[in-house]
């Protein structure tokens, strides 16, 4: 097994609201291997974008630990989390919100640079080149605002701000569903080849099941600020276990009309997130759910690197 | 497209506001009334408080190119004179109100919670007093005179800048640019300077424009209860009430000191809205 590059151990995030503690993100324990990319999907809500965001210090956790290539950084401060911050970087999901309209795209990528400190004025404006070059933002809209170019096109600039200090880590919150499907493809194939020429690791926060078997290594589903089953993306198409997966893949729209997907229609509604039960947190919803399902589930090895949180999953099979 | 290839953004937006003509018109007449208040006792061809008791009420003439006042003082040479007062009391207590309305504003905005809600309580107890009642009050305190006027006039407009870039800022708050912002390591004096209010201030530029008119009326008002710059002294608005009383037999009393507040007010209007127009990359042309 390769070296760890982000680990989480118990990772909680809880936002505190009029109506109680919403539970955002809850008790995650995860290992992201170098170079690897984990997709991380979910239905909107279930916490996936708060998981990245909480792991790279733009939110504060409530709990838990969160290692950088095996260093403890849960609670940097000051200096380090600026040095931890440089290494985690994010692109966003949505690329006209996520760059300054009153700035040249130009500046938006020189920023993190100029920030750092550790460039000469000189320095700077090779690397903006280079990274602007690296995206494939062409020579003639060096100067442009973000209102001139397409999304595809912000986004890139997106993708070259966050490269701009040679993160290690990069978490994608979403970075293609903003785009035409046209656009999603050279974006992604985009972000592949970063992650091969500069030896990146992904965290690609998406709720498109096709976008993510195309990127990922590994994938996480969540539901509710849990994480109920992680395993390598071939295994999870093939064979998934949580009755949540199950359904969540058979949504996928088949373009076989010979063999339609059985769509599984979940009843019920979604749990609240705010002051939730102890037991597992999709058995209101789901048809094999029995008393020992509302205890609380524990996160257990079914094949080596397949995780399953359902205390069901053998009987199941 | 053509591109400017200026590297700094001030570079940028003087070539911006150098290419609206509008603006470049407004500023032309600014400069000129600064270069006659400068040069007012060399331009006016007679003394601002010179009497003189043969010519009262006189219409415009050769003699007198704006005619004589109630007690037969010369009105071009009191309007001169005047832009010295008027137009440095609008400009300067508008940029003083501005300034420290943008950084109460800022803190508050970026802020939030305790802090925001400290200042904006306290920005009511401004705003429950009528402002020129605030301004009266003020310029009682302090006194009359020409820079206690300035400082009265100021502190009834600081409320109004705050609570504008603060209700943009909050919409700006959440944005994800600004979110990118914390995640390469932006101080909150680069986001609150180089981000937030940016992108928040065209309203406040707007209002300043409006500010330095509303700012020159009141000074008037000030002037008319015997309170801010005392008679003689030829301010705009102090010429325009005391010739009140004589609108229909003497128009040209009140016609010329108006046009002298109308021709500022537009001038500064046509370059502030050039101001926040060369700072929007939207419109650049």
């Amino acid at each position: 097994m390769s070296e760890s590059m982000v680990r989480v151990e118990g990772l909680k995030k809880y936002f505190s609201t009029a109506r109680g503690l919403l539970h955002a993100v809850d008790d995650v324990t995860m290992d992201i291997e170098k170079g690897h990319t984990v997709g991380i999907v979910g239905e909107s809500g279930c916490g996936k974008s708060t998981l990245g965001r909480t792991i790279i210090h733009l939110l504060d956790k409530t709990d838990g630990k969160i290692f950088l290539e095996g260093e403890d950084v849960s609670d940097v401060k000051g200096k380090d989390l600026k040095r931890v911050r440089e290494q985690m970087q994010i692109i966003f999901q949505d690329p006209y919100s996520s760059i300054d309209p009153k700035k040249s795209i130009r500046d938006t990528v020189k920023e993190p640079l100029k920030v750092s400190g550790r460039y000469s004025k000189s320095e700077i404006e090779e690397k903006t080149d280079m990274l602007m070059d690296l995206v494939g933002i062409d020579e003639r809209l060096k100067y442009a605002y973000p209102h001139e170019l397409d999304g595809g096109r912000r986004q890139r600039v997106g993708i070259a701000r966050a490269l701009a200090l040679d993160p290690k880590f990069v978490v994608c919150d979403e970075p293609v569903s903003a785009l035409d499907v046209s656009i999603q493809a050279q974006v992604l194939n985009l972000l592949k080849k970063l992650q091969m020429d500069r030896d990146l690791t992904y965290m690609f926060v998406t709720h498109d099941m096709s976008v993510v078997k195309h990127i990922s290594d590994e994938i996480c589903v969540m539901y509710l600020g849990q994480v109920v089953e992680k395993c390598p993306s071939k295994e999870l198409f093939k064979m998934p276990l949580h009755p949540y997966t199950k359904a969540l893949l058979s949504a996928i729209p088949s373009i076989d009309i010979d063999h339609p997907n059985k769509r599984e229609i979940l009843r019920g509604e979604l749990t609240s997130p705010i002051n939730p039960k102890p037991g597992c947190r999709f058995a209101a919803r789901c048809k094999f759910a029995t008393e020992k399902c509302l205890e609380p589930q524990e996160q257990q090895e079914v094949s080596p690197g397949h995780f399953v949180r359902c205390c069901r999953v053998e009987e199941l099979g | 497209m053509k591109k400017h290839k200026g590297q700094s953004e001030f570079s940028r937006f003087v070539y911006q506001l150098s290419k609206n003509k509008m603006a470049m018109i407004g500023l032309v007449i600014l400069l000129i009334e600064v270069l006659i208040a400068i040069f007012a006792t060399q331009i006016a061809p007679y003394g601002y408080q010179e009497i003189d008791p043969t010519a009262l009420r006189q219409v415009p003439s050769a003699k007198h190119w704006f005619g004589t006042d109630e007690i037969g003082r010369d009105i071009f040479s009191r309007v001169v004179v005047g832009t010295r007062y008027s137009l440095s009391m609008g400009i300067i207590a508008t940029a003083i109100s501005s300034v420290i309305g943008i950084v109460i504003g800022a803190v508050a905005g970026f802020a939030g919670g305790w802090t925001d809600n400290i200042i904006m309580r306290a920005l009511d107890v401004i705003q429950s007093l009528p402002g020129m009642l605030l301004t009266i009050v003020m310029s009682a305190v302090l006194g009359s005179g020409y820079f206690n006027t300035i400082l009265a006039l100021s502190v009834g407009a600081i409320p109004g800048q705050a609570r504008m870039l603060r209700a943009n800022m909050l919409k700006q708050r959440k944005a994800e640019y600004i979110e990118a912002a914390y995640s390469i390591n932006c101080s909150p004096a680069r986001i609150i300077f180089t981000h937030l209010v940016p992108n928040s201030i065209s309203a406040n530029i707007v209002g300043m424009t409006m500010g330095v008119a509303h700012t020159i009326i009141q000074a008037a008002s000030l002037s008319f209860i015997g309170l801010g710059v005392q008679p003689p002294t030829p301010d705009w608005g102090a010429m325009l009430s005391g010739a009140r009383a004589f609108i229909r037999k003497s128009p040209h009393m009140v016609i010329f000191p108006g046009l002298a507040i109308a021709v500022t007010v537009l001038a500064v209007n046509m370059l502030g809205d050039g101001i926040r127009d060369a700072l929007d990359p939207k419109l650049k042309k």
